[in-house]
């Protein structure tokens, strides 16, 4: 715990030691206000939820969350302070959930600062509460997926923009696989039940399922799971270039 | 007992073996040079001991704790300064040491004091708050000698902790392994034969991952490499017979026909 804690603040301190914190959450902001105001139609649409808003987020995520995660690991490579890292007397899922952690509180921050949205609809109309507060929760959650993705891919790498790029493409995998996009190049020759697994990774499924309201178990179980199979991908690559 | 114990150390990169069967065993109050070509497997076999790769195959041992087994226990009694001595670049050397102190557990009065120690041993107080990426090589390298002697430990292992450093800096830092040397077993790799002569008691030349020589000052004030015996100040001539001209040498060993005994300062 000792470990992680030390890990987690250096690596929460490290994204604003930088400009980049502040660049990456004037776009965060930006972007989502462009999405919701203008793709999403959300003051033409009359309607008091935040639909148009959340709705976009599997997108802006596929983005956002790769850049957010490509320096976790592979800056320490390149820089050489993986090796510092990894002989201090801390454990290396400590390590693995610092850094994750800090990539996640950080994307809260981002989220968190979008709250004059919540204020505007909750201005002009009589929102459901409660529908919005589980699509943030939702929104957290799923982004919480898209980062140990990433963190999982930047730790195979030196190169932060070849994290960056494998990093969109794998959560672009994700985001869509319930769509045809990929199901197609399955369909035909894999069995209903494969297509129907393939199909169940779908962020986007899952995720639009929450900001209807629904908060479903499953769904928090699918991302929860989802999180800690890739932060445990991530400490195999990690061991397994001690050994390599 | 010894604080630091290698035993038939094997790692490989694929097929190569970059370090091939080394054994050998660190003291408190020793300091250990590591001699050799780029290459040799020094650097290797730094990285095996404090834990950031994992062997092929023998066993190594810090105060009496298996760095795979009980890797946590071996890392805490050990200070690493690695190749390049990396930092940060964004944080201060105060955040940096501050880290450090964090993950090896310092707390309260005992983390500010080692701290300060730390900082105070390599002088580093001018250029606390300045951003490590701004700071000169020379600081650079004190930074990541702080780091290194933050939490007291036991057993330092310094990868060229010299290398880069000019006249003045190279001499503080040997000062500052001479005084710690008596309390710690310390390991030092470095391309400087004088170094050797000046804080190391024993030495081993490492060539091709295999200890090819271990050397010891004798009572005349020379070095004596296996049949070879240096001069002051003419040890270069030893290490390039050891690891260059003399193959019999090299391969394991003093096996071959003994040539140039003490025919190196000739």
């Amino acid at each position: 715990m000792r470990g992680a804690t030390a890990l987690f603040q250096r690596e929460l301190g490290a994204y604003f030691a930088t400009p980049v914190a502040y660049v990456f959450i004037m776009i965060f902001l930006f972007l989502s206000g462009v999405f919701t105001f203008y793709l999403g139609s959300f003051l033409e649409r009359g309607q008091a939820d935040l639909r148009p808003f959340f709705v976009f987020h599997p997108w802006l995520y596929l983005v956002m969350m790769p850049a957010i995660a490509m320096r976790l690991w592979a800056e320490e490579r390149k820089a050489g302070t993986v090796e510092l890292l990894l002989t201090l007397p801390i454990g290396l899922a400590d390590i693995i959930v610092g850094k994750f952690l800090a990539a996640w509180v950080f994307t809260a921050i981002a989220l968190a600062l979008t709250f004059p949205i919540w204020l505007t609809v909750a201005y002009l109309g009589q929102p459901d509460h409660g529908v919005i507060l589980a699509s943030y929760i939702g929104s957290l959650l799923m982004a919480g997926g898209y980062l140990a993705i990433c963190s999982c891919i930047s730790a195979t790498t030196k190169n932060q923009i070849v994290a960056f790029i494998v990093g969109v493409l794998v959560c672009f995998l994700f985001t869509v696989a319930g769509f045809p996009i990929v199901l197609d190049a399955f369909a035909g020759w894999a069995p209903d039940l494969v297509l129907q697994v393939i199909s169940s990774f779908s962020f986007i499924t899952r995720f639009n399922a929450i900001i209807e309201g629904v908060i479903d178990a499953r769904d928090v179980i699918f991302f929860v799971t989802l999180i800690v199979f890739w932060l445990f991908a991530n400490a195999i690559v990690v061991d397994l270039k001690k050994a390599g | 007992m010894p604080m630091i114990e290698i035993d038939n150390l094997v790692r490989k990169f694929g097929e190569f073996a970059a370090v091939d069967g080394v054994s050998f065993s660190v003291e408190r109050g020793t300091v250990l040079g590591f001699l050799g070509p780029n290459g040799a497997g020094k650097s290797t076999t730094m990285k095996v001991i404090t834990g950031y790769l994992t062997p092929t195959a023998g066993r190594v041992e810090v105060c009496g704790h298996d760095v795979v087994g009980d890797a946590i226990a071996a890392k805490a009694r050990i200070g690493y300064l690695p190749e390049g001595a990396p930092a940060y670049p964004d944080m201060t050397p105060l955040g940096y040491l501050e880290f450090i102190a964090d993950a090896r557990g310092l707390k309260g009065a005992a983390r500010r004091g080692r701290i300060a120690a730390a900082v105070d041993k390599v002088a580093l107080g001018s250029v606390l708050t300045q951003p490590i990426e701004t700071l000169s090589k020379g600081f650079k390298r004190r930074v990541g000698l702080a780091q290194a002697i933050v939490h007291d430990p036991d057993v330092l292992i310094l990868d060229e902790p010299t290398d880069g450093l000019d006249p003045n800096q190279k001499h503080q830092v040997r000062t500052l392994i001479q005084e710690m040397a008596p309390s710690k077993a310390i390991i030092i790799s470095t391309h400087i034969l004088e170094e050797v002569e000046a804080v190391c008691q024993r030495a081993l030349i490492i060539a091709r991952g295999r200890v090819v020589a271990e050397g010891a000052p004798t009572a005349r004030g020379t070095w004596q490499f296996g049949e070879h015996e240096a001069e002051p100040g003419r040890l270069d001539a030893v290490f390039r017979r050891i690891t260059t001209g003399n193959g019999a040498a090299a391969d394991d060993g003093r096996t071959g026909t003994p040539t140039g005994t003490k025919g190196a300062s000739a």
